[in-house]
């Protein structure tokens, strides 16, 4: 069984159960290992990519229902509010281990891309779903407004 | 189920001698002319013909690039950018150009000295030990590139200067960069002995040099275990026993191997594999895979009865971990008393990566793949397990997605499960991925133990404080390892620290351990002992200052006379967090002050109570004294990391048995804070010339207590039983 779909931009075939999770679809059936697998469950948030624009956990997602959508990972990241959110990262020395931060860059840059001046409380409600055991929330909380800052014209 | 001891006889005696050596400092730095051989280096950057390596630590390539060698794991502390910038402050190099490799498995070169003769991370010691070592190094490998401009140019050596990675001739105006010097360094003799730089000339110690590793890990780029391919890999996942110390009594495999790309299923010692081409079809097979177990010899208490008897064993006599005077005694004849206990459960590490690791066998060699956190151990237990010598097994350390102790084990459980399933399969070459699911890991052992403690204090009438008696009781951490012969008289010191070596000056003080014994396996969590002995010492000395009639401030301040560094934290944190000040109501500040791996840290914490109870910590002030700070920012980093894990684990963090059966599986039982749920935290770094000490850890000890005794002082209630969501509190 294959889906058809758009990952980072490209049309894509992958050859798959569909029935697999997106994620692993993603990480071993096209190669991109940037999405991670935190918890299988919904729960942790270091597998979050963006379907059609907006943040889904891809460890519970069938690879079924992304056929004919757009899908896009940390390695696809290119819209101003992902790069400003990436160069907040590296500018506010975000990340400790490293492991949740693709899946917290993917939601940041998603509530960048809805709403350019988020305040606390949004960032909270965007951002809890993602666990980081290194605990670098508060680095996380000021690169966002950061990156926010960084996009205003 | 038992942790194996160290495989190798020989390797086990090694390390014990060593491993109680403190002093291990004293061990010649290995530097080595052509020791470090091309194959030993395979699995990093090949070595390029024209590059200068004049030692153990540090590459320097003919197109300027310096690679520092880590022979630490780099798990989030940031030890490769604190690595890479002693060493390359020392070598005067430009810091643009440097770049971190991790080392290969080799205890000769790469030991963590403060261990002794073993390569590992742990115990906050990378920076600590590689201090005096990595300086010299750099040093070194800086005089071997000014000799051999000094050459080149027929110049005298004193004449010549360096600055980022250029050597310059002020009087004949030359200059020459690193990397054109390298093939005449080469050549040249390595010093016996070189001047380290006065302090005050550090150009990237001290100041805010970027993490190595931020931008790959901002990219998704970073490699883990996790993103290992290799070709013709497959991937394992192992059903193990629910109960611990139970066995395989027997298997069918047919509805597991019916799943399309399930390759094989196979038994080993602690469970059943299902070996597959994805970890989508390993996950299903493991799902349909029949296993019946026999719990005959399994643990089958559940955590409730556990803590009975350790209640009913803190009665008992123990044995003494200190004893200064006569702290009974001092406490019948006292004008008050004071007493409290304090009951803290299993906690699990649950690092982000849950753990994983490749395995490559084949008849004379065992090639790892894995976050490695204890090369030398974890070489001798696979070695062990696949019959062969720890020399024909090779580690690649790769990053770590997060550890917290959990992947420095001394029985090397998910290495020796993936080189045993790797040995089941047929030892055939092929490269086979064991990977933990959220599950496994929670339900996979190696706890924090699960402790009692109880405290008895007396003050005399002017409200001073005259016995202090804390009995603890919990399982060991190091009894039935290699790390046994660091126990003394029956005590492990991990089970007492942060208790045993209290710094408060009282004049009598005991402290005794009931060691007890469980099927629960159990290990070092970040902070190790002081994960519960500095709760148990500080909120019990808050109980005793406000018994006193005196703010928990001014009474520690006072019995800290002795200590002027923990005492300067102490008065740090006080003056930054306004310590005195009115605060509205409804809201309420604590403090507690605690010594880890040689670094002091005071916390004080600010909460609100929410109509319905609940609580918020809304800021936490930390000062912080780790001697030479390398790297401000890094600091700061982990003492932010530290306050929100210890936060996260002293509302929620539990590990609790039913019936020997692990009650929780995934983030929703097991829940960990959240950003919503992360104070406000601001750091202070007390500015200091002795040598650096630890960050990644000592951060976590103080914060539990300095919440809990904002709780009282909002609330007026004592939590004694964590975490706090058990006590209806959070
Ligand atoms: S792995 Fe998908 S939310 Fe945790
Ligand atoms: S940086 Fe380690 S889990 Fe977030």
């Amino acid at each position: 069984m294959s889906t058809s779909f758009d990952l980072n931009g490209k049309p894509t075939t992958l050859d798959a159960d569909p029935k697999m999770p997106l994620l692993w679809a993603v990480r071993e059936v096209a190669g991109l290992t940037g999405t991670k697998f935190g918890c299988g469950m919904a729960l942790c948030g270091a597998c979050t990519v963006h379907l059609d624009g907006k943040p889904i956990r891809s460890c519970i997602t069938p690879l079924s229902t992304v056929a004919g959508r757009k899908v896009t990972t940390i390695e696809g990241l290119a819209s101003r509010p992902a790069k400003a959110v990436q160069a907040a990262w590296v500018k506010l020395q975000v990340p400790q281990c490293g492991y949740c931060q693709s899946g917290q860059i993917m939601s940041a840059t998603a509530l960048l891309e809805t709403n350019s001046k988020p305040t606390d409380a949004d960032i909270d409600s965007a951002m809890s779903g993602n666990i980081c055991r290194c605990a670098t929330y508060s680095r996380i909380r000021a690169a966002i407004h950061a990156a926010a800052d960084s996009i205003k014209v | 189920m038992a942790i194996n001891p160290l495989a190798s006889a020989s390797t086990r005696r090694d390390f014990l001698k060593s491993a109680g050596t403190a002093s291990a400092l004293a061990l010649t730095i290995g530097f080595e002319w052509g020791g470090t051989t091309r194959r030993a280096l395979a699995g990093a950057t090949p070595l390029t013909d024209r590059s200068f390596m004049p030692n153990a630590f540090v590459r320097v390539g003919s197109d300027d690039s310096v690679t520092v060698i880590a022979k630490h794991l780099e798990m989030g502390q940031g030890s490769y950018t604190g690595i890479a910038t002693v060493l390359a402050e020392e070598l005067d190099a430009d810091w643009t150009r440097v770049r971190v490799e991790s080392a290969p498995a080799d205890a000769k070169r790469y030991a963590n000295l403060a261990f002794g003769t073993m390569q590992g991370t742990g115990g906050s010691s990378a920076m600590a030990n590689s201090w005096t070592q990595l300086r010299e190094a750099g040093g070194k490998a800086r005089a071997m590139l000014l000799a051999a401009a000094a050459k080149e140019w027929k110049v005298s050596v004193a004449d010549l200067s360096a600055e980022k990675g250029v050597v310059y001739h002020a009087a004949s105006k030359r200059q020459a960069s690193y990397g054109a010097l390298v093939a005449t360094a080469t050549g040249l003799p390595v010093p016996e002995a070189v001047k380290l730089k006065d302090p005050k000339d550090f150009k990237l110690i001290g100041q805010h040099v970027p993490r190595v590793d931020a931008a790959a890990k901002s990219d998704g780029s970073a490699q883990f275990t996790l993103d290992v391919v290799l070709p013709g890999m497959l991937v394992a996942l192992l059903k193990r026993p629910p109960l611990f110390g139970a066995t395989v009594k027997s298997f069918n495999a047919s509805a597991a191997t019916a799943v399309p790309g399930v390759v094989k299923v196979v038994q080993v010692p602690r469970g059943v594999a299902v070996v597959a081409k994805s970890f989508w079809a390993a996950k299903q097979g493991r799902d349909a895979l029949q296993v019946e177990w026999d719990d005959s010899m399994a643990e089958k208490r559940g955590s409730v009865a556990l803590m009975d008897e350790y209640r009913h064993l803190a009665d008992q006599p123990a044995l003494s971990a200190r004893k200064d005077g006569d702290a009974l005694r001092a406490i019948k004849a006292a004008t008050r008393k004071v007493s409290a206990s304090y009951e803290f459960p299993y906690l699990a590490h649950a690092p982000m990566e849950p753990l994983d690791a490749v395995v490559k066998l084949s008849a004379d060699s065992c090639e790892i793949w894995a976050g490695d956190q204890f090369q030398t151990i974890d070489q001798a237990n696979a070695a062990h397990t696949a019959g062969l010598d720890p020399q024909q097994v090779s580690i690649h350390t790769l990053y770590a997605g997060g550890s917290f102790g959990r992947r420095a084990n001394p029985g090397s459980d998910y290495i020796v499960e993936a080189v045993s399933i790797a040995k089941a399969y047929g030892a055939d070459g092929t490269p086979i991925k064991l990977q933990w699911t959220r599950e496994d890991d929670i339900h996979g052992g190696l706890y924090r133990p699960m402790y009692f403690h109880k405290l008895e204090a007396g003050l005399n009438d002017k409200g001073e404080l005259t016995g202090w008696h804390h009995v603890i009781v919990g399982q060991s951490i190091m009894a039935g390892t290699p790390f046994a012969a660091m126990i003394k008289d029956g005590v492990d010191p991990t089970s007492v620290e942060g208790a045993a070596n209290i710094a408060y000056t009282i004049p009598n003080v005991s402290v005794e351990l009931a060691t007890t014994k469980t099927g629960v396996p159990v290990l070092w969590w970040r902070v190790v002992g002081s994960s519960h002995t500095a709760y148990a010492v500080e909120a019990f000395m808050d109980e005793v200052a406000h018994a006193a009639g005196q703010d928990g401030f001014t009474f520690r301040r006072k019995l800290l006379d002795q200590h002027p560094r923990m005492q300067a934290v102490l008065e740090l944190a006080a003056e930054k967090a306004g310590w005195g000040t009115p605060l509205p109501p409804g809201k309420g500040r604590g403090i507690a002050v605690a010594e880890a791996f040689k670094s002091y840290v005071a916390q004080v914490a600010e909460v609100s109570v929410g109509k319905d109870g609940q609580i918020t910590v809304d800021r936490v002030v930390c000062a912080v004294d780790c001697g030479t700070a390398i790297n401000p920012d890094i600091i700061a980093a982990q003492m932010e990391g530290g306050i929100g894990f210890g936060l996260g684990a002293v509302l929620y963090g539990a590990i609790t048995l039913k019936d020997g059966r692990i009650e929780q599986d995934n983030f929703n039982g097991y829940r960990v804070l959240r950003i919503n749920e992360m104070p406000k935290v601001e750091v202070h770094i007390v500015p200091s010339a002795e040598p650096p000490t630890g960050v990644g850890e000592p951060g976590v000890a103080p914060l539990g207590p300095a919440v809990a005794n904002a709780i009282f002082a909002a609330t007026g209630k004592r939590i004694h039983v964590l975490p706090f969501s058990s006590s209806g509190v959070a």
